[in-house]
């Protein structure tokens, strides 16, 4: 097999479905848990976040952070295969650069600069946020095209394939785990600082935890952080069980 | 087939090659031999244009290799690297693929061509076209590598130190391929290579260069009887050119038909110099020749090493 532990007796042993198991069930049934919270926080008259549903919360929040984080990837990946092109070299520690000082800033501080620019609301946020991913996945677009050995890259050229051949055929497959890797981490990054996107009012799983926060309100901020926290350990999981899918011709035996 | 007129190279200043002119015919297995920094691997890539030469003439079947598109040209000539640079996420069958694919062959024929390959390198098709290259010993990958230069049916192969990373016995194994190879297909070879033994062994013709200059062309035994100055008597390993050059010729041609010896028979296929060290071994001066079927050939005497050549 491959690796993932999908056969019959073991399937329990993989992490990802218990994962999402638990994101789903407490999304959908928070409410069932209304009086553990008012043991826990007994001064609370509402121990429950009721302004939203917690799964359009999940949703709201895993849409921001899909579209932050796709556009991320797009550029990022783009730009990485652009300064590794002959004719793009030269713009290399240019864009390094910049993307570096993209996440110099801390998104609050984005966020800050890009409300009262573009308004409140999601898009500032998705700005904030798709500048914000990019360093990782520039970093590895350029890591990944660069691991591919000389001799690959000799032989893929000495063989006759043209520029883009090459670039589809052998440097980003190649290149692929380590992009993924790249993109996996500007994807969690993300998830973090998407809550915090919900300052500038866009309707994310922060949405709780502010309110908690300004409100004295704990339960909420525990309610928030946890779907927050789960919703970051599914995606690391599914992005770790794509990274392996995609090496799979590095397994020692013969498939 | 492919012609150098005056050709130069330089790398930032630095002098590759200069004022090379040399002609490589069709059917040649040419070996480009030289220290480092003697400009063999620049003469060869300026071949498929991986380098483009600076000044001069570069002849591919009488045209300038620069009105061809450069892809176009390198899937007309095959080519293979000391680290084989096989594609690590391919199959063997894949890799061998990669030039065929590219000329757009029909799958049957590509499929049909791969396991030809595999054959004619000693890889049993059924066990070996589902492998990934880690999945291979350093010369079974080499030969892969040589499989898929070969693939595309290329008029000219180009070799750049295709056996240097080996042990000397999967090395000569190798050699042995590369001989039968050319004979068989009657390919022209070019190869770049340090190792004087290999070049020996393999080439119609050694080129020699030195500091980007040709040295001296011929066959290996021109070089190793006539050569042009000390450089090359150097380069040849001056105290064992004698021994070298009784490498170069078998058995069979000095044996005397006409007579008989007692002992252990050397092989007729075997080189002079193989016989010298039965000779001195065995203490002895006449030695019985046979064929690879076992028939007597006649006797060898320890003098006929010094025989000119018949």
């Amino acid at each position: 097999m491959t690796g993932s532990p999908s056969t019959g007796s073991t399937w329990w042993r993989d992490p990802l479905p218990w994962s999402l198991a638990a994101l789903l069930l407490l999304s959908l049934g928070m409410g069932h848990l209304a009086p553990l919270f008012s043991a826990m926080f007994p001064a609370l008259d509402r121990p429950i976040y009721q302004q939203e549903s917690f799964i359009a919360l999940v949703l709201a929040h895993l849409q921001i952070v899909a579209v932050s984080s796709g556009a991320a990837a797009l550029i990022g990946v783009g730009l990485g295969i652009a300064v590794t092109r002959q004719a793009g070299r030269e713009f290399r520690p240019l864009v390094e650069t910049l993307v570096a000082m993209g996440q110099t800033f801390p998104p609050v501080a984005v966020l800050a600069v890009a409300a009262p620019l573009i308004g409140f609301g999601e898009l500032p946020a998705l700005i904030a946020l798709s500048l914000y991913g990019l360093l990782p996945i520039v970093r590895s677009t350029i890591a990944g095209i660069e691991y591919v050995p000389a001799a690959t890259q000799e032989a893929a050229t000495g063989l006759g394939m043209s520029a883009g051949q090459r670039l589809w055929q052998v440097e980003l497959p190649l290149a692929l785990p380590v992009i993924v890797t790249g993109i996996r981490t500007s994807t969690l990054i993300n998830v973090g600082t998407a809550a915090i996107a919900s300052t500038v009012g866009a309707k994310t799983l922060g949405s709780p935890i502010i309110v908690g926060l300004s409100g004295f309100n704990t339960a909420y901020v525990l309610q928030g952080a946890v779907l927050v926290g789960l919703l970051a350990i599914s995606i690391d999981l599914a992005f770790i069980r794509l990274g392996r899918r995609l090496e799979r011709w590095r397994l020692p035996a013969a498939r | 087939m492919i012609e150098f007129r005056n050709v130069s190279k330089a790398f930032a200043g630095t002098t590759a090659v200069e004022g090379l002119s040399l002609r490589i015919d069709e059917g040649e297995f040419a070996v480009l031999i030289g220290g480092s920094g003697s400009g063999k691997s620049t003469t060869l890539k300026m071949i498929n244009r991986l380098v483009e030469h600076d000044s001069g003439q570069i002849l591919f079947r009488g045209e300038e290799i620069r009105s061809f598109r450069p892809e176009a040209i390198r899937r007309r000539m095959g080519y293979a690297i000391q680290s084989t640079g096989l594609f690590p996420h391919w199959t063997v069958a894949r890799n061998i693929a990669t030039v065929p694919e590219l000329l757009q062959w029909e799958p049957a024929r590509i499929q049909a061509r791969v396991d030809e390959l595999l054959d004619l390198l000693g890889l049993e098709p059924a066990l070996y076209r589902e492998r990934y290259p880690h999945q291979l010993s350093g010369g079974q990958q080499q030969r892969v590598g040589v499989a898929r230069a070969l693939a595309g049916d290329p008029e000219l192969l180009l070799m750049d130190e295709p056996f240097g990373a080996l042990d000397p016995l999967t090395r000569a194994a190798l050699q042995r391929e590369m001989a039968r190879i050319h004979r068989r297909s009657g390919k022209t070879i070019v190869m770049v290579t340090h190792d004087i033994d290999e070049a020996l062994g393999l080439a119609t013709r050694i080129v020699l260069l030195d500091h980007g200059r040709l040295v001296q062309a011929g066959t290996p035994a021109e070089l190793l009887s006539r050569p042009a100055n000390e450089a090359v008597t150097d380069f040849l390993g001056r105290s064992e050119a004698g021994i070298k050059l009784l490498g170069l010729q078998t058995v069979a041609s000095r044996a005397r038909p006409d007579e008989h010896a007692e002992g252990e028979p050397l092989d007729g296929a075997a080189s002079l110099r193989e016989a010298l060290s039965a000779f001195v071994a065995r203490r002895v001066d006449r030695l019985p020749v046979v064929d690879a079927d076992g028939r007597s050939l006649g006797a060898l005497r320890f003098d006929d090493l010094l025989r000119a050549p018949s």
